[in-house]
């Protein structure tokens, strides 16, 4: 077998394929977002009838995942790498597999397999079914057939793949650490890029962040998200429902959100979304 | 002739094939019964990627028949005839007209004529597909712009219908049947071309799929045991995960991995839980029974390297994810090393067990105090202070790390923790099994600090849900497994066999809910739940639900120890033949006294016993009802059916020689008087007109 590849050769690969199957090749949102899905191009594009194919990296921030940079297997921030496809395409599977020969998995040497896993995101009021896809046992992919976004039905459905890139190229590299992963050919390391990231923002998340602050910014940018919204600027007001999203995450790793209070938050922010989501559906129908 | 039928589609959860086979079968079993088609054996069944079927011996064609539908008379007006013609879709001159005894009626007389195979097939295909219920469906592709598109379990790819070597030509949704199908999406990515409905399984065998699930399943039991005992080791068999991995793999092949012995520091249902749930390997034990550090798991194809980057690859994803339980098991056993099990109490506070039931903390406060008083008040023979310990920390592994990852293992990492740091054995198996009964059929503690602890947590929840929150089940809503709760203590009550006044307990349990307190409508509310529960287990016991109402019509029993001994003589009464004899006696007393009751006898009874059986009859009461309420009251229970028992003869005599219906009234109305005693001296034991039979 050839030299595996690293992990921004990796990402390359990922973008050429997807893009040769007429995908737009997107950048990453520049703002923080817990996973690919919450990028416009996903949870916006998904709704109304226009056809939409992209992909695209996405950092994405758990900022309860943060280990400080000690744990070999998490991070509190981290890559996805996202295929939106709507409608889904016949086949689609094929086309999956396809990815995957294009990043060096020898199918037949390895077992992939399609285990059921059924998406929800409550965040989202979305919810969708598919897979989670193993190869060798282990999860590298979410194969999601999005049914709702939002409370809207979609229609047509859009086809969803969200590849861990961290996760894969520790697969395909073969190291134990994602902080050993080779990030390009000329001996740099994920660690020498991020390990710092993981120590200083774990700290962040964990003991910094003034959560009197982020209290405030929640309240903000909510009465700013139903401001923009009710004016029929939903891409503006999605911002917005994304930063309280993430203000969210923050609070709930800082510790200050009790169980009970949880769900009253994730119920605050899918109402934000579901109010833009209202006003985007209207436009585009 | 052979039909074939196969749906392809994207990958069936594992889960759901086997019921999926089933309900394909029989909707075709119904689509061609209802269109007369005679057919032979029917075999349905799944892999992930298709659901088939395969029905031989299905005729040409249907039977021809003819219907008649009865119209109105030939007289009536227009307007009927016309919605007749309407409903037939005949016209006037096609109807008969026949005489009947109300004048000329109308008939229509529908022949069908026999359909080929084909024709009824395509037909129902469609309806086959279309009608099919998923546990969850989807829309998928082009078509999802409409939500009345096709729904299935994930994207259906294609259909095969075959008869014979002919394709059954229908369309679902637009989709073509033909014979074109897929094979191992690896050993054999081309399209095949089915041939025949006969040639079906073996022309996708050669295809590397196996389409028959017990197949599958045969060969990963069998296989996965030989890789086992090649390696000196045993299987742990298990045959949930037997099917799920014939549900995921079309081709399976069962390869040996291992892990590093030095994770076996951690608790084994952690280790077997990580590979089984989270993997779907299977665990192996050495000779001695010992977990060994080694699993199977089944790949869906022969890789050309034997598997070796298989077993590689799942080597280092079991050996990540038992790190990760490693580093959680560890870090517990430093916590409870450093602060004992009391550390992880104060985060229980943060736990709310339910809004108006406070948070776990207080739970646990609550069942340590009636752990406690159970044993002080006698009712179960433990020690007062070790159950109360027991109790107390029963629920702080809930805050442990290992738990927050696994929670499946609640309990078992308690007890584990528990040992490490050298807390009394009784007290570890009380947190390992005080949640335990979890169900009928799961195992009820016998060990007394257990059956403690268990029967302290579930009355708490039982009396917390029913009294204070006010939230009883309703209907078939038991959002709080209160029916379970109630069953697990009944179950434990019966190992304990010390008689137990629940309603002495109810009171106790309340006030520790802050002082509140019950009333007694509350306190029937919650004995009536649970005698109810008792009539359940009962039922799966014994098959008699009957006799549990029919001891407890006679007053209200707090103490199921108490009503189970009632039950239990009961029931060996009625099983002999003088308890039958009795009933039916008892039986056609009844019958009389209630037919009396329309029809009272309108003078008093005269005085005396009467002679010959009825005042037979008459002495026999005067020495059994004593002795049965005697009996009863000591709560002797055989011997208060033994005194029954002696009413048997008397009876049957009385029945043979009187008359009880004497044309004298006043006769008539002493005898209703001694069937009357002879009621309620049964009635005195137990209702026997709720016995069946």
């Amino acid at each position: 077998m050839s030299k595996p590849l690293s992990f921004q050769s990796m990402i390359l690969a990922l973008q050429s394929y997807w893009g040769a199957q007429g995908c737009v090749i997107l950048q990453p949102y520049d703002l923080e977002v817990g996973a690919g899905t919450f990028h416009p191009a996903t949870t916006l594009r998904s709704l109304g009838p226009d056809h939409w194919n992209a992909c695209y990296v996405q950092p994405s921030r758990r900022p309860s995942d943060g280990r400080y940079g000690e744990n070999p297997n998490r991070l509190q921030h981290y890559y996805q790498f996202q295929v939106i496809l709507k409608p889904s395409p016949p086949d689609l599977i094929g086309l999956y597999l396809g990815s995957l020969d294009a990043i060096g998995i020898d199918r037949a040497r390895h077992d992939i397999r399609f285990v059921e896993d059924d998406w929800e995101s409550p965040t989202l009021g979305a919810w969708g079914l598919g897979w989670e896809v193993w190869c060798d046992g282990m999860e590298v992919s979410q194969f999601t057939y999005f049914q709702q976004v939002a409370g809207h039905d979609c229609a047509p459905v859009a086809g969803e793949l969200t590849y861990g890139l961290e996760r894969l190229a520790m697969y395909i590299q073969g190291v134990e650490s994602i902080y050993d992963l080779a990030y390009n050919d000329a001996g740099v390391s994920y660690g020498d890029v991020f390990l710092k990231n993981e120590q200083q923002f774990s700290a962040y998340n964990f003991e910094a962040a003034n959560t009197e602050r982020l209290f405030q910014h929640f309240k903000d940018v909510s009465e700013e998200c139903r401001a923009l919204a009710a004016r029929g600027l939903p891409l503006p007001a999605y911002d917005q429902a994304i930063k309280a999203s993430h203000l969210f995450n923050l609070l709930n790793a800082r510790g200050v959100i009790s169980v009970a209070e949880r769900q009253a938050y994730i119920g605050r922010v899918r109402d934000l979304v579901k109010a833009v989501a209202d006003v985007w559906v209207e436009q585009v129908k | 002739m052979k039909f074939l039928l196969e749906i392809q589609s994207e990958e069936i959860p594992a889960r759901m094939q086997a019921a999926a086979a089933e309900q394909l079968k029989t909707r075709f079993v119904d689509a061609l019964k209802a269109a007369g088609l005679a057919h032979g054996a029917v075999t349905a069944d799944a892999t992930p990627r298709r659901l088939w079927l395969i029905a031989d011996d299905v005729a040409a064609a249907s039977e021809g028949s003819a219907e008649e539908v009865k119209g109105p008379a030939a007289t009536a007006p227009a307007q009927a005839i016309d919605g007749f013609l309407k409903k037939t879709g005949l016209t006037r001159d096609q109807l008969e007209e026949r005489e009947t005894p109300k004048g000329i009626v109308l008939f229509a007389v529908m022949l069908r004529e026999g359909r080929t195979a084909a024709d009824i097939l395509a037909e129902a295909v469609p309806q086959i597909v279309t009608g099919f219920a998923w546990p969850k469906s989807m829309r998928w592709g082009a078509a999802s712009e409409s939500t009345a598109a096709l729904r299935w379990v994930r994207p259906l790819t294609g259909i095969v219908a075959l008869l014979d070597d002919a394709v059954v030509p229908c369309s679902v949704h637009g989709l073509p049947s033909g014979r074109e199908t897929r094979g191992h999406r690896v050993h054999a990515p081309d399209p095949i071309s089915i041939t025949s409905a006969a040639s079906y399984a073996d022309q996708l065998r050669a295809a590397h799929v196996l389409i028959s699930s017990a197949e599958r399943q045969q060969i990963i039991a069998t296989r996965a045991a030989e890789l086992a005992v090649a390696a000196g080791l045993a299987l742990i068999p298990d045959q949930g995960l037997v099917a799920e991995n014939a549900g995921l793999t079309e081709w399976p092949v069962p390869l040996l991995g291992r892990f590093d012995p030095d994770f076996l520091s951690v608790p084994r249902e952690v280790i077997v839980l990580t590979m089984r749930t989270n993997q779907k390997y299977f665990a192996l034990s050495d000779a001695a029974g010992a977990l060994a550090p080694a699993f199977i798991c089944v790949a869906n194809l022969e890789a050309t390297d034997g598997g070796a980057a298989i077993v590689n690859g799942n080597q280092r994803v079991l050996s990540a994810r038992l790190s990760d339980a490693r580093f959680f098991w560890e870090q517990d056993l430093a916590a409870v090393k450093a602060n004992g099990l009391e550390g992880f109490l104060p985060k229980l506070s943060d736990i709310v067990f339910h809004e108006k039931l406070g948070t776990l903390a207080d739970k646990v406060e609550r069942v340590a105090a009636l752990a406690r008083w159970l044993c002080e008040s006698g009712a179960v023979p433990a020690d007062p202070g070790q159950a109360a310990r027991a109790a107390r920390l029963a629920k702080a592994d809930l805050v442990s790390a290992t738990v927050g990852e696994f929670p499946e293992v609640q309990g078992l990492i308690g007890r584990y923790l528990a040992l490490a740091i050298g807390e009394d054995a009784a007290v570890a198996d009380a947190i390992r099994d005080h949640y335990k009964p979890a169900g009928q059929g799961d195992d009820v503690p016998t060990a007394p600090v257990s059956v403690a602890v268990a029967l302290a947590d579930k009355l708490d929840t039982l009396v917390g849900f029913f009294a204070v929150a006010n939230l009883p089940p309703t209907g078939s809503k038991d959002p709080f497994a209160l029916r379970r709760a109630a069953i697990g203590a009944l179950q434990l009550l019966a190992s304990i066999k010390t008689g137990f006044r629940w309603l002495a307990v109810l009171g106790f349990s309340a006030d520790l809910y802050r002082g509140q307190s019950m009333t007694a409508e509350q306190e029937a509310v919650v004995l009536d739940f649970m005698t109810d529960r008792f009539k359940v287990l009962w039922k799966d016991h014994s098959g008699r639900p009957d006799l549990v109402d029919a001891v407890r019509a006679v007053g209200v029993v707090d103490d199921f120890t108490l009503l189970t001994a009632r039950v239990k003589a009961l029931q060996a009464f009625v099983e002999t033949e003088d308890g039958a004899n009795l009933l039916a006696g008892y039986k056609r007393a009844a019958n009389i006294l209630k037919a009396s009751e329309k029809d009272p006898p309108p003078a008093p009874p005269v005085g005396g016993k009467g002679e010959g059986s009825e005042a037979a009859l008459a002495d026999a009461l005067d020495s059994a009802l004593p002795q049965a309420q005697a009996a009863v009251a000591d709560e002797r229970f055989t011997d208060a059916m033994a005194a029954l028992a002696a009413l048997r003869g008397p009876v049957d005599g009385f029945f043979e020689a009187v008359m009880v219906n004497d044309p004298d009234p006043a006769i008539r109305a002493r005898r209703l008087a001694l069937l009357a005693r002879f009621r309620d001296a049964v009635h005195g034991v137990a209702d026997f007109s709720r016995i069946e039979g």
